[in-house]
């Protein structure tokens, strides 16, 4: 082929490329004007979820004519790339769940429209299950989450280690000495299962509230726009050798797989779990207790912000609203708790819950979320950041330099946000 | 390409060698209409491939030397070689990749290759139950990687059936050893498992080449008193020159364009010792978003397959 068919190949085909771009762009969303909205969730094989989003479909369409909600869903995994890709072929739906830290960066892009929900309800909901943005109210959560320390009370008992409470945590030296007393004295494999095959979400979500109760962070929150002394200084050091030191001496797994699996096996005598597994741990063990995270200096810490329910720049306000207004009430939000083991997020659901009402035997949890919860940067640089997290905690954990790593997970972060100015801060 | 061309000169020369010459005007009526025929018959193919292939590749090509973001309200910024600079001078993981993906290169085109000509000689031997083998040694390649890399995952676990093997073998001398866990041996695992589940193909290439040579050559040779190495050296591999050079090529392409192992069995990890190119592109682009430094990553790898096979075709091709 000569040289000049090649460069008219070329220009034909970029031009056919971008015109396909501009060609899907004009021809999808926007389909709310026959009343019809599209919901997109995460949950796609988890049933029990499933199953009361279709509660809530079932309920909302048969109460009202104006509007119909359908459903599509997506298994967790590939979601947040779904809705990447769905943006950039102008494709959203009209309502989605979003993963908390999510919520900056699709703001920030222009894909989520501010809810306009009455304050009467808004105010009743955990704090940390409101995705604020810049002072909007851009997503909010039916439920939030919490970690604990799941832990057996016989085998605490017997390695005679003081069973923290609320208000007397264990401290950080308590705590590593409860590790080295409970691998000294027991034949568990492993002190403590942190669940490390999971590299979704769970390293930033799970560990980055280590770091802070050490008194680092993630960002520098007083700017927003470097980590450098947040994530790198003294205090960062200190969680990352640590936490290194709890996998190079043998007392946590550096491949133990999602779930807290190896918690649920034996092999490990307590995890660092999350409360959706709350309920089969309570199925597996009578005697499990749910414990505070230590703290190591600043209070105990645990991330905040779940999955919430958002709408996008391109559904039409009023049927959106209407609708998840609808899907908000207490009773929802008190099913979802009972189907998934989650908090629920009003104080009234909870007193309809079995597991979080007064008295309940997860209420200790509606407790931590209060407390403790720690949210993760609300800044569009959080893709990177919870990215670059996972890789660097992963080079620290199998025994890397601790302090290379955090630098250069600054560098990375730094550089992210200096290509994007900023992102607005 | 190569062969399309060949065997169109090929046809083309039946064709001349069976139309007497007076006739020529028809002939060439017939190829007008052959050629239109053709045409139509590229379009579809040619349309798909400018629309999903060449397409997208111009707007990567464009989009490097841009600081896009997969996920932004503002437009693109024209950068220069921006992208380039931080690749090769501020990214560490990046360099430590492309060393990974020619280190993991270097070691599977030979195993692989070698290996596949090993078991297409054993299986193109006249024995009972010669297609058993030939289908059991085919079985991984028709299973899907995913599937593979998650099952091989378990077997490398401390304790896993890796383990158990070597431990029962020594007489429980072995200790449990984590793999993947370990950044001097997760590189070498994921070698082994990519060999062994590429394997089978090549040895299917292998035996198609080993097949087309013709028994008469053999007999001959065997006639003149030759050793069956001697037969091995002289007349097998000689022959299996234009195999050889695909399988080389086509392996060499795959194994730079190591993916699938990598994000499901380690993540690029421990300490960075199995990440790839193709993963950093993908990490860069997608999870992070930095479209513009990932298509410039893919750019860079585009040229570095590109050199590679332009070599290897330059060092292998006839010196005729």
């Amino acid at each position: 082929m000569q040289r000049r068919d090649l460069m008219k190949l070329a220009a034909a085909s970029g031009g056919a490329a971008l015109a396909g771009t501009a060609f899907t762009a004009c021809s999808s969303s926007g389909n709310a004007a026959d009343g019809t909205l599209l919901l997109w969730t995460h949950s796609a094989g988890n049933d029990t979820e499933l199953a009361v989003t279709d509660q809530i479909l079932e309920s909302f369409n048969g109460s009202q004519d104006e509007y119909t909600v359908e459903r599509e869903s997506f298994p967790q995994d590939a979601y947040n790339d779904t809705v990447s890709a769905a943006s950039l072929a102008g494709d959203l739906p009209d309502v989605l769940t979003v993963d908390g830290p999510n919520v900056p960066n699709w703001a920030w892009a222009g894909h989520l429209q501010p809810l306009d929900l009455p304050a009467e309800v808004t105010d009743k909901f955990l704090p940390s299950t409101l995705g604020v943005f810049q002072d909007q109210l851009y997503s909010i959560g039916h439920w939030e989450a919490a970690c604990s320390v799941f832990a057996r009370e016989s085998v605490l008992e017997a390695a005679s280690i003081r069973i923290p409470t609320l208000d007397a945590p264990w401290t950080g030296e308590e705590f590593d000495e409860a590790l080295q007393r409970i691998a000294a004295d027991t034949d568990y494999q492993w002190a403590i299962d942190f669940s490390t095959a999971d590299i979704g979400e769970w390293y930033p979500y799970a560990f980055s509230p280590f770091l802070q109760s050490f008194g680092g962070d993630l960002l520098d929150r007083s700017t927003y726009r470097s980590a450098e002394g947040a994530l790198n200084g003294p205090e960062g050091l200190a969680w990352g050798q640590w936490f290194q030191g709890l996998f190079t001496g043998g007392l946590a797994n550096i491949e133990s797989p999602i779930g807290g699996e190896d918690f649920n096996q034996g092999k490990a005598a307590m995890s660092f779990n999350g409360n959706w597994n709350a309920l089969a741990a309570m199925d597996l063990y009578d005697d499990v207790l749910f414990l505070p995270p230590p703290d190591f200096g600043t209070g105990p810490k645990i991330g905040g912000g779940s999955w919430q329910w958002a709408v996008t720049s391109a559904a039409d306000p009023a049927g959106a609203n209407t609708f998840l207004q609808a899907a908000l009430s207490d009773e929802f939000v008190a099913e979802f708790a009972n189907a998934t083991g989650l908090i629920p997020a009003t104080e009234a659901a909870a007193e309809l819950t079995e597991n979080y009402a007064a008295g309940g035997p997860l209420r200790m949890m509606v407790d931590y979320s209060r407390n403790f919860a720690v949210l993760r940067p609300e800044t569009p640089a959080y893709t990177v950041i919870a990215s670059v997290f996972t890789q660097y905690t992963g080079d620290i954990i199998h025994g890397g330099d601790v302090q290379e790593a955090l630098d250069a997970a600054v560098t990375e972060i730094d550089a992210d946000i200096e290509s994007n100015s900023g992102y607005g801060f | 390409m190569t062969i399309a061309s060949t065997d169109r000169v090929a046809a083309e020369t039946t064709a001349a060698d069976r139309v007497p010459t007076p006739r020529r005007r028809r002939r060439g009526d017939f190829s007008r209409s052959e050629q239109r025929a053709g045409v139509a018959f590229a379009i579809p193919a040619i349309v798909l491939l400018l629309l999903f292939v060449i397409g997208p590749a111009v707007v990567s090509l464009a989009m490097s030397f841009t600081n896009a973001r997969l996920v932004s309200p503002v437009a693109p910024e024209f950068v220069g070689l921006e992208n380039f600079r931080r690749a090769f001078t501020e990214d560490p993981v990046f360099t430590r990749s492309v060393l990974n993906t020619f280190v993991f290169a270097a070691l599977v085109v030979p195993l692989q290759g070698g290996l596949g000509l090993v078991l297409a000689l054993l299986v193109n031997q006249k024995i009972a139950g010669r297609n058993l083998f030939r289908t059991i040694y085919f079985l991984p390649v028709i299973t899907s990687m995913v599937v593979i890399s998650l099952l091989w995952r378990f077997l490398y676990q401390a304790d896993g059936l890796v383990d158990s093997a070597l431990s029962m073998l020594t007489g429980g001398v072995w200790a449990g050893q984590a793999w993947l866990a370990d950044p001097s041996t997760a590189m070498g695992a994921i070698v082994v498992m990519s060999v062994w589940q590429g394997v089978g193909f090549h040895m299917i290439i292998w035996l198609a080449g080993l097949q087309t040579i013709p028994d008469e050559v053999y007999e001959a040779a065997a006639l003149d008193g030759t050793t069956p190495w001697e037969r091995f050296r002289y007349i097998t591999l000689p022959l299996l020159k234009p195999t050889f050079v695909f399988v080389l090529i086509t392996i060499t392409i795959a194994a730079m364009g190591l993916f699938i192992q990598v994000d499901i069995m380690t993540d690029g990890g421990p300490l960075n010792s199995t990440s790839s190119i193709v993963y950093q592109i993908v990490q860069k682009g997608f999870q992070q978003q930095q479209i513009g430094y990932g298509a410039a990553l893919s750019l860079v790898f585009f040229c570095i397959v590109l050199a590679l096979a332009l070599l290897q075709r330059r060092l292998t091709r006839d010196k005729d």
